[in-house]
């Protein structure tokens, strides 16, 4: 093609979804350009990684997020690490990715630029390379912009790490790795109609390390999740379900800043339901507990690390919550996602 | 409805407008319903309007209401 | 961790446990305290702080109307609803509260949103105006649903819209009055004459109050002997209120010829005659309704704001053709007489089973501060 694409005013139109020259071009340009790998570089179809030994994982995840760009990343970084911290949480070591693109005939190529930026860099921080893609264009009006789908492939060598929610059990103690709800609250303070200032951003990050951590030294550790959207609530809801368990949770235990906590008074709503993007939950046995809990703190993404419940039985699958009075209630599984309020 | 918060007034803005913060949060909020506000000063938020002013004199008098009963009761109770 | 002023003090565990041991030697163990917290915000604190667990025995909660939301005949619903379909195009705004409220046919505002209706949350209704202002060609109707705390808001954004011009502007008003609401339960007979409902006692919305003053509520407090503390949303407040009443009752038991009135607890946000601004633009933009419906109640005089002819222009219900039909409940949903006090949502046959909060059936289930819901949130025994 004789011009190159126009990233400061270029737009994405139809031609770039057609699989012709001009969708060649922008993937050569913008992407190949960016994430630089050999198997990229191969512009092969697909990509051929050497034999792996050990268990081999696989998780995908779509990204829609709104705005796409907030306070501490954007929807590119996010659907990198959010994608790693899958694979990771299953005591698995990330090895690839692979990305796709759904772009919104009109989504401005600098914009576009960003992101690929912003998954360069996620890329080279991690080490974890999007070895694959794809890209499609929709007319306007069928797409918010811009979807991405990262699938992530990890491996699990140590026969010992059986992690999984069928590992919960009673008497298993809950950890969590720092304070709940900075991603929704960052994200929700960028929502046209909220409009509110707050200095908190997003705690997107790739928690691939501090599992590595986790797991050298206690191989053990039952269960391990990252709480997204929904919350911790959502994610404590889904565990007790999956392993037909209770949880007995200790409010004052959960960490929580206080300009979240702020922000959710002022706009009516449980920072436990509120989204986070690098944060991770751990159950465990009791007595391993203290010495997970060190090495999350010891961890730069694990300085705020808490222990906030245990693990028991119950036939009803509740999540309870104890106020820092001794009061009870039920935290319970929202069917969609939470509103705010003004009763 | 009663879902409303106390706010501190951080800078005040044309139109009857004020900027306050919650615990560091801030928004823009509309100060038409209540005179005589000056900056940090504590106002009631709801759905994005000041009702009323806090009066930091009585807040203090309510976290001390039963204070003194209280001091008195355990005293009697180690009285016996 | 910093603290969040006028908010974390009055969370003190150490000032909470105090008041509840005072409230302990209070009560007189061998009687019995029946309370109604008027306001649907006092219902989601008790339940979010487990207050009901820390209270004495024979202390027992009614949990009361006031939730704005649960009030609202299904009716009301379906009328928003219809707006968006006799009038495709129309752009709704209306609080989060409102969204998830079943109408019948199973529907709400959230589900029409997603069959195309333009159904926009707000956070307050200077955003609605502002929406009207940026979609000159759109007509934009905000619901005005809530109690005085809320109607000061409304009526100043009428007041703006008229001021400024912005004529693709209209305000559904259903706005209520706290006053002839509580009028209502003390007259049902079920309270003042078959002792069905019993109850000594008030817990007053405070942030109506912050509004309209302690004054409207003297009245009730004397005429039908039943006093009232105005508190607020903290519950070392809502515990400090408990105490004052406890102590008036045993008082008026003591002597029933006793005068009763109403005493404020929430002294830093509310006086007696109440914020007189706000209340004069309320009453120069609205005007009582004769009567207002509300589920459970049924017609309330007096109970509902209207919007005064000179602001017709702004009027919803003068310028769209507004049907409100009087649907009743599902026969099994048991809302009204919950709201009423006379039965819990234990006693309703849909309650957990069919109706949750992900299915609610009735709007005691939807709103959060709804009893339902809070019952619901607090099952373990």
């Amino acid at each position: 093609m004789a011009k190159k694409l126009d990233l400061i005013n270029g737009c994405i139109d139809m031609t770039h979804g057609a699989g012709g020259k001009s969708m060649h071009q922008l993937i050569e340009e913008l992407f190949l350009g960016s994430f630089q790998n050999e198997y990229l570089h191969q512009q092969n179809d697909q990509a051929v990684v050497p034999a792996i030994s050990g268990r081999l994982v696989v998780s995908t995840d779509s990204h829609v997020v709104s705005p796409i760009f907030f306070p501490g990343g954007d929807i590119g970084s996010l659907s990198i690490y959010g994608t790693i911290n899958d694979v990771a949480v299953s005591g698995a070591e990330p090895l690839y990715l692979s990305a796709s693109f759904i772009l919104e005939e009109g989504f401005p190529l600098s914009e576009l630029k960003k992101i690929v930026n912003s998954m360069k860099k996620a890329q080279e921080l991690t080490g974890v390379p999007v070895i694959t893609g794809d890209t499609k264009v929709v007319e306007k009006g069928k797409g918010d912009g811009i979807f991405i789908t990262t699938t992530g492939v990890g491996v699990i060598e140590n026969p010992r790490i059986q992690v999984s929610v069928s590992r919960v059990k009673p008497g298993d103690e809950i950890l969590v790795s720092g304070y709940m709800g900075d991603h929704g609250i960052a994200v929700l303070s960028k929502r046209q109609n909220l409009d509110f200032e707050t200095s908190i951003e997003s705690d997107s990050a790739p928690l691939h390390e501090l599992i590595r951590e986790i797991i050298r030294e206690v191989p053990d550790v039952h269960c391990m999740r990252d709480p997204t959207r929904g919350g911790l609530a959502a994610t404590l809801n889904e565990i007790a379900h999956a392993a037909r368990v209770g949880m007995m949770i200790e409010e004052s235990a959960i960490p929580i800043r206080t300009e979240v906590a702020a922000a959710c008074e002022l706009l009516g709503i449980d920072p436990l339901n509120v989204a986070n993007e690098g944060k991770l939950v751990v159950f465990c046995a009791p007595e391993h507990a203290k010495r997970v809990l060190e090495i999350m703190q010891a961890h730069s993404l694990g300085r705020n690390a808490a222990s906030i419940g245990t693990v028991r039985e119950d036939r009803d699958t509740l999540v309870e919550v104890r106020s820092n009075l001794g009061g009870r209630r039920v935290l319970y599984w929202l069917a969609g996602e939470q509103l705010p309020r003004i009763c | 409805m009663c879902l409303a918060v106390p706010a501190k007034i951080v800078e005040f803005i044309e139109g009857q407008k004020a900027k306050v913060s919650v615990g560091g949060v801030q928004k823009v909020i509309s100060v038409s319903l209540v005179d005589d506000l000056k900056l940090g000063d504590f106002v009631l938020v709801h759905v994005g309007h000041a009702l009323s002013k806090v009066d930091l004199e009585e807040a203090q008098k309510t976290l001390e209401l039963f204070a003194e009963v209280f001091q008195s009761e355990l005293f009697e109770e180690g009285l016996k | 961790m910093s603290s969040i002023p006028f908010i974390d003090e009055f969370r003190d565990k150490t000032k909470i446990l105090q008041t509840l041991e005072i409230l302990r030697r209070t009560v007189d163990p061998s009687a019995e305290y029946h309370f109604m917290e008027f306001c649907g915000g006092h219902t989601h604190v008790i339940f979010r702080y487990g207050l009901q667990d820390l209270l004495p025995f024979n202390l027992h909660l009614i949990h009361g109307p006031g939730c704005p939301v649960c009030v609202l005949p299904r009716g009301r619903i379906d009328s928003a609803i219809q707006l968006t379909r006799d009038y495709p195009g129309v752009v709704l705004c209306t609080y989060a509260d409102l969204m998830r409220v079943p109408g019948s046919e199973g529907l709400s505002l959230i589900k029409v949103k997603a069959q195309g209706a333009d159904v926009r949350m707000v956070y307050s209704p200077d955003d609605a105006l502002r929406i009207a202002q940026q979609n000159p060609n759109k007509k934009v109707v905000f619901l005005g649903i809530g109690f005085e705390t809320t109607a000061p808001a409304t009526a100043f954004v009428i007041q703006e819209a008229q001021r400024l011009g912005v004529d693709n502007f209209f305000v559904y008003c259903m706005h209520l009055l706290t006053p002839s609401a509580i009028q209502s339960i003390l007259d049902l007979p079920e309270v003042s004459q078959q002792g069905a409902v019993k109850l000594d006692g008030f817990i007053g919305p405070g942030h109506v109050s912050s509004v309209i003053g302690t004054l409207p509520y003297e009245q009730f407090a004397e005429q039908y002997k039943k006093p009232v503390v105005v508190t607020g949303f903290l519950p070392l407040d809502m515990l400090q209120a408990w105490v004052l009443l406890v102590r008036e009752v045993n008082a008026l038991r003591c002597d029933p010829n006793k005068q009763v009135g109403v005493q404020n607890q929430y002294t830093r946000i509310v006086s007696r005659e109440g914020n007189l601004k706000a209340q004069q633009l309320v009453d120069r933009v609205f005007e009582p309704r004769a009567v207002f419906e509300w589920r459970g109640l049924g017609q309330v005089p007096g109970s509902g704001y209207q919007i005064r002819e000179e602001f017709a222009a702004h009027d919803a219900e003068k310028n769209f053709q507004i049907r409100v039909l009087s649907t009743g409940d599902h026969p099994a949903c048991a809302c009204s007489a919950i709201i009423r006090g006379l039965k819990t949502p234990l006693d309703c046959k849909l309650f957990a089973k069919v109706c949750t909060p992900d299915n609610p059936i009735g709007s005691c289930m939807v709103s959060s501060e709804g009893t339902c819901a809070a019952y619901y949130s607090y099952r373990k025994g």
